[in-house]
């Protein structure tokens, strides 16, 4: 049997412990953890609703090891905000209807919040591109691109929110 | 995941090496970003025994801006290429590479060395890179060499890496003044998607000729290669449009394309020839 090993995973500033083989993803360990707001789609690198920010850079948890993630800082789309303190972006997202069925809106917030921390004033174009490694079925993305420039203005309005 | 495998995570690169070469009868892979070799692994197609992940080597990190040569060190990401100003005004052509490159996520964590050493026929760096006379650094617990990556690829999926190394720097010379760089993707869209013709061109110019001439292609061949016998057309010449129809012809007569779902053969043929005409024009009027 492949050892297995105690991690300590910084999840939203909290540590978490688990004991995984050296195969576990970083997808599979955060949903171990009971943190179901990162989906599992393709787990391939083809859609994006597993993403996560790693020491603030958007990755695939499902392309990246659990063992690997041990001491980064990790956050998913819970670690932005909630239903009481919504981050500027999920309260675009709420705002302008830019979820339908909303299963790839973790992950398209969380490569959003990267794209915004690298372009405060993100073109079209940064946007799009910014986006290219998430899939959406539903809502034909216009209004996904349009929460995401008026989260970008309400945040330099704000003088950079979180 | 599906097979098990041992994991190591040194933080230097002789620990990396080290190892590397204790592979006793395993199959021992090195691990960067992950983006080919766990989507590999899940769909069967490599069965390492153990991986040795390069996540904490920090030696592997960096780039050199020297003044004759510039070097990159193996674990650069495609967002560190994005990121930097002087590869932009370095090698244009790889900027466009890393722009069209893969979804962010894979940008962020996708190494320029892993797009190398997958070896893949549609690996978008490989192209701006030949034509930019690349050369790598390979590095086992023993011995250090380099290599033009012009004799890295061997052939369809294999390449002349033994196990035991790694690649540790990716380095090529300055561009001659007066020189264009550039790269085309063709692809079904513009974001995350897999190259159907892929072509790099490198022109300098000097004395009203074209002095340096640099094809490479990709996506229309069992490796990524040099189109040596379009080079030679242009070479020692001053560019005339039926000297490039010569050089696109000899583009699109060498390459040997298949037919797949995201073209047919005949298409890829047409559009190396297209492609080829376009870029080399274009790169000659803004030089000559
Ligand atoms: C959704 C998706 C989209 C993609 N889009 C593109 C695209 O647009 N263009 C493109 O070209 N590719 C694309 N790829 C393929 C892949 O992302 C690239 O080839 C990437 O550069 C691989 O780098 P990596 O660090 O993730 O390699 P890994 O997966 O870690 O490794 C790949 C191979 O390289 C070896 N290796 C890694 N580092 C070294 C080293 N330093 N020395 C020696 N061997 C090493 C590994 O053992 C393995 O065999 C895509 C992949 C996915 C999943
Ligand atoms: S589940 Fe990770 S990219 Fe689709
Ligand atoms: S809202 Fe349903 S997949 Fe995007």
């Amino acid at each position: 049997m492949p050892e297995t090993r105690t991690i300590t995973l910084r999840i939203n500033g909290r540590e978490e412990e688990g004991r995984f083989p050296a195969h576990r993803t970083l997808l599979e360990a955060l949903r171990h953890l009971g943190h179901m707001e990162v989906k599992c789609g393709c787990e391939k690198g083809d859609c994006g609703a597993c993403a996560v920010l790693l020491d603030g850079m958007a990755v695939d948890s499902c392309l990246t090891l659990a063992w690997m993630a041990a001491g980064k800082e990790i956050t998913t789309v819970s670690g932005l905000g909630d239903l009481d303190a919504p981050h500027p972006l999920q309260k675009a997202f709420a705002d302008g209807g830019a979820a339908q069925c909303g299963y790839c809106i973790p992950g398209i917030i969380i490569a959003a919040k990267a794209i915004i921390d690298e372009h405060p004033e993100p073109s079209e174009d940064d946007i799009r591109l910014g986006l290219s490694g998430n899939l959406c079925r539903c809502t034909g993305y216009t209004k996904i691109f349009e929460a995401i420039a008026d989260a970008a203005d309400d945040m330099r309005a704000e003088g950079g929110a979180p | 995941m599906y097979a098990p495998f041992e994991l190591d995570i040194p933080t230097t690169l002789d620990g990396a090496l080290a190892a590397l070469a204790n592979g006793g009868g395993e199959t021992v892979l090195p691990i960067a970003g992950g983006t080919n070799l766990i989507v590999d692994i899940r769909a069967k197609r490599e069965r390492p025994d153990r991986m040795v992940g390069l996540g904490e080597v920090d030696e592997l990190l960096g780039m050199e801006f020297g003044p004759e040569r510039i070097s990159i060190g193996g674990r650069t990401t495609v967002s560190d290429l994005l990121r930097s100003p002087e590869i932009a005004h370095e090698a244009p052509s790889l900027i466009e590479a890393a722009r069209l490159f893969g979804g962010l996520m894979v940008r962020n964590t996708g190494t320029v060395a892993g797009n190398i050493a997958s070896g893949s026929p549609a690996a978008d760096l490989v192209p701006p890179l030949l034509t930019l006379d690349a050369e790598l650094t390979l590095a086992s617990a023993s011995a250090t060499r380099t290599l033009a990556l012009d004799d890295y690829y061997l052939g369809y999926k294999q390449d002349a890496r033994r196990p035991d190394e790694l690649i540790t720097r990716i380095s090529w010379p300055r561009l001659p003044e007066n020189s264009a760089n550039t790269f085309y993707k063709l692809a079904r869209r513009k974001g995350d998607a897999i190259t159907v013709t892929g072509v790099a061109v490198t022109l300098s110019v000097a004395d009203g000729t074209c002095s340096r001439a640099r094809i490479a292609l990709a996506s229309v061949a069992p490796v990524v290669r040099r189109v040596k016998e379009a080079e030679a057309v242009l070479e020692g010449q001053a560019l005339t449009p039926a000297l490039i129809d010569e050089a696109a012809e000899a583009a699109a007569s060498t390459c040997t394309p298949i037919d797949d779902i995201r073209a047919s053969a005949g298409y890829r043929r047409h559009t190396v020839e297209a492609l080829t005409r376009r870029l080399v024009t274009q790169a000659w009027d803004r030089l000559a």
